[in-house]
């Protein structure tokens, strides 16, 4: 667990300071909580096929709408019950732990990689290209997020693939902003200078001097991106522009489950427990490392 | 200032415009053609197709209807709704007051609450009830608010009975609109009870978008809160005697409550997509529900007409944000 976690440092602190970080990190025991549980759904998502008892996708006739087992009428063969059409919810949130942490995870990937160039290219090259992608990134930002990815998927149609397209979009100017920013606050330090008169290319001021030292910030950023981009998809997924029924992605099951809020209502409480848990899990890793990285930034 | 306002308004306008090209373009890319999606299943002869084409303009080329549709913009004619034949301009003041009061009330809720979960947290600090406050508030801040709802329905509606389960006052009460504002009309109205049912509609859906905002101004009162509360000045207020009260509401709240007012401004944007999921589980007749039927019928003229009145609205906010500020801190006016 601890080479788990202490992963993310690794690209931002020699290995001396490693320590010092996991230090300072599990000084906070809610955030070593949140990993904890991090670790066990990222493990769950890995290994779904071993673990999920049943195919997300079987078909239990006779077993529709089987209560959990610590209900009177529950059946031991489905731990959590059974959904509208019979399939085992166990199975159904282990896959979907999978989907989600997916999103989650490409969306962080690929905003953080447009995000660091776009970034930084607005950081050093402060005329046009800075003001066309400044400008870019204010016109994604004063549509309102949410309303945004739904457009852009209303567009491109709704499907998993979309979503990831659709939230990384709406979540690239954060990204943007906040490394140019922390780009132009490290360019006119003297070690840049230094690397510049020393005959440093741009771009290896760019990437190998300047990049390292914005990471701090970054990665608080990525850590907290990564649960917006889980509600976000669970969100359209609710509203049927996200993953596609039957993919047992948490938003669309609680979407397909809705009717049976009454009679059956573990189908929805279940898999939005789920996404509660999970992006609790994140967000308390996420305050750690903000506390960890950044004295500035400490919550007290 | 003058030119500070300049400066603000060389951004916001073509902001502005290229958001209305980019939903124009956008939306032409929609899959589906508006008139196929209306006839259904039932097919159309290809002659009454390329007419009916023909009457709303989609057969001219696109950069044609782009201009045209600038024009028609500044003239304040956000297009024609395919689906109801209404102006969108229209249609969207109708709905307006409904997303209106639901946002405000949902603000009002998380004020009232997080400042003083805040407050106490911040005076307690490390304190078992600051963790439990702390901890309620991350969860809040990570609740997936459509779930969140359904949850409540669970509860209130369905196993209490207490609150109603959507649309905004019961089908027993009719009166016109007046305000807008169904709190306020149905007071207007006279009627027995129209004003208690108004009210009862509103709770829950308030609560669910509240939530979020809640959270975050309750995380944000704390830490400003603290960091107040260490000053040299509060520290004097202290130490002269002052009652502990008026050294926490008058002294540190005052100043701790200035970056939380900033966060209140950046929620609009959030609480307009909130506002699409709240008003999509509570049936509740607003800007978010007409978008999202928006994009089931194809309306392009709807769906490009409210994200752009949507967006202009945020734009508008935040530039009254960024004014108030500038004219406050002199630092800002000047920078850059």
């Amino acid at each position: 667990m601890a080479a788990d976690s202490t992963r993310p440092a690794a690209a931002i602190a020699a290995p001396s300071t490693l320590r010092l970080f996991w230090r300072d990190f599990a000084a906070n025991r809610a955030a070593v909580a949140g990993l904890a549980v991090l670790v066990l759904l990222a493990l769950a998502a890995i290994f779904a096929d071993l673990l999920a008892p049943y195919s997300p996708y079987e078909q239990f006739r006779d077993f529709v709408r089987v209560p959990p087992v610590w209900d009177a009428r529950g059946n031991a063969a489905f731990l959590l019950g059974t959904d509208e059409v019979g399939r085992d919810m166990l199975s159904r949130l282990i896959h979907g732990a999978r989907l989600s942490l997916f999103i989650g995870v490409a969306v962080v990937v690929a905003s953080l990689a447009l995000g660091i160039v776009l970034g930084l290219v607005a950081a050093f090259f402060p005329r046009w290209p800075a003001i066309v992608i400044l400008r870019a990134m204010d016109v994604i930002l004063s549509v309102p997020g949410l309303l945004l990815s739904i457009v852009i998927v209303a567009i491109i149609g709704p499907s998993l693939a979309n979503t990831i397209v659709a939230i990384t979009i709406v979540t690239l100017p954060n990204f943007v902003r906040l490394v140019r920013a922390a780009a132009l606050s490290e360019k006119t330090r003297d070690y840049v200078v230094a690397a510049r008169v020393a005959g440093a290319g741009r771009l290896r001021i760019m990437f190998r001097t300047v990049l390292p030292n914005c990471m701090a910030p970054i990665i608080v950023q990525a850590a907290l991106n990564i649960s917006n981009a889980i509600l976000e998809a669970a969100a359209l997924g609710f509203l049927g522009l996200g993953a596609q029924p039957p993919t047992p992605e948490w938003g669309a099951m609680l979407a397909s489950a809705r009717e049976f809020l009454q009679s059956a209502s573990w189908i929805v409480t279940l898999p939005g427990l789920a996404i509660l848990v999970t992006v609790l899990a994140i967000n308390l890793v996420g305050d750690g490392l903000r506390d960890a990285l950044d004295p500035k930034m400490r919550s007290g | 200032m003058l030119s500070f306002l300049i400066r603000r308004l060389s951004v916001v306008v073509p902001t502005f415009l290229a958001i209305a090209f980019l939903t124009f373009v956008a939306i032409r890319l929609v899959p589906g053609d508006p008139i196929e999606v209306r006839t259904g299943e039932r097919g159309i002869a290809p002659e009454r197709l390329a007419l009916l084409r023909h009457e709303l303009g989609l057969d001219r080329p696109v950069v044609v209807q782009f201009l045209d549709y600038l024009r028609g913009l500044a003239h304040g004619d956000f297009g024609v709704s395919i689906s109801t034949k209404e102006p969108v301009l229209r249609e969207f003041f109708t709905l307006f007051p409904a997303t209106l009061e639901l946002a405000l009330a949902a603000m009002l809720f998380a004020v009232i609450l997080g400042v003083p979960i805040g407050v106490v947290a911040a005076l307690k600090r490390g304190t078992v009830l600051d963790y439990a406050l702390m901890g309620t508030a991350l969860a809040g801040f990570s609740m997936p608010i459509f779930w969140w709802g359904l949850l409540l329905i669970l509860f209130f509606s369905v196993d209490l009975g207490w609150t109603p389960v959507s649309g905004r006052i019961d089908l027993l009460y009719y009166f016109e609109p007046v305000t807008g504002f169904m709190l306020i009309d149905s007071l207007l109205s006279d009627q027995d009870g129209a004003f208690l049912s108004a009210l009862a509609h509103l709770v829950l859906p308030t609560i669910v978008l509240g939530t979020i905002p809640l959270a975050t101004i309750a995380r944000m009162t704390r830490s400003a809160m603290l960091e107040v509360l260490s000053e040299d000045y509060v520290r004097t207020a202290r130490a002269k005697g002052m009652p502990p009260f008026r050294v926490v509401g008058i002294h540190a709240l005052r100043n701790a409550l200035i970056p939380v007012v900033t966060v209140i401004g950046l929620q609009t944007g959030m609480l307009m997509g909130g506002a699409v999921l709240t008003e999509h589980i509570f049936a509740w007749p607003g800007i978010g529900s007409w978008l999202i039927e928006s994009i089931e019928r194809r309306d392009y003229p709807v769906l490009q007409g409210g994200i752009l009145l949507v967006s202009g609205l945020v734009i508008l906010i935040n530039l009254m944000v960024d004014l108030a500020y500038g004219a406050l801190n002199p630092r800002i006016r000047h920078g850059r």
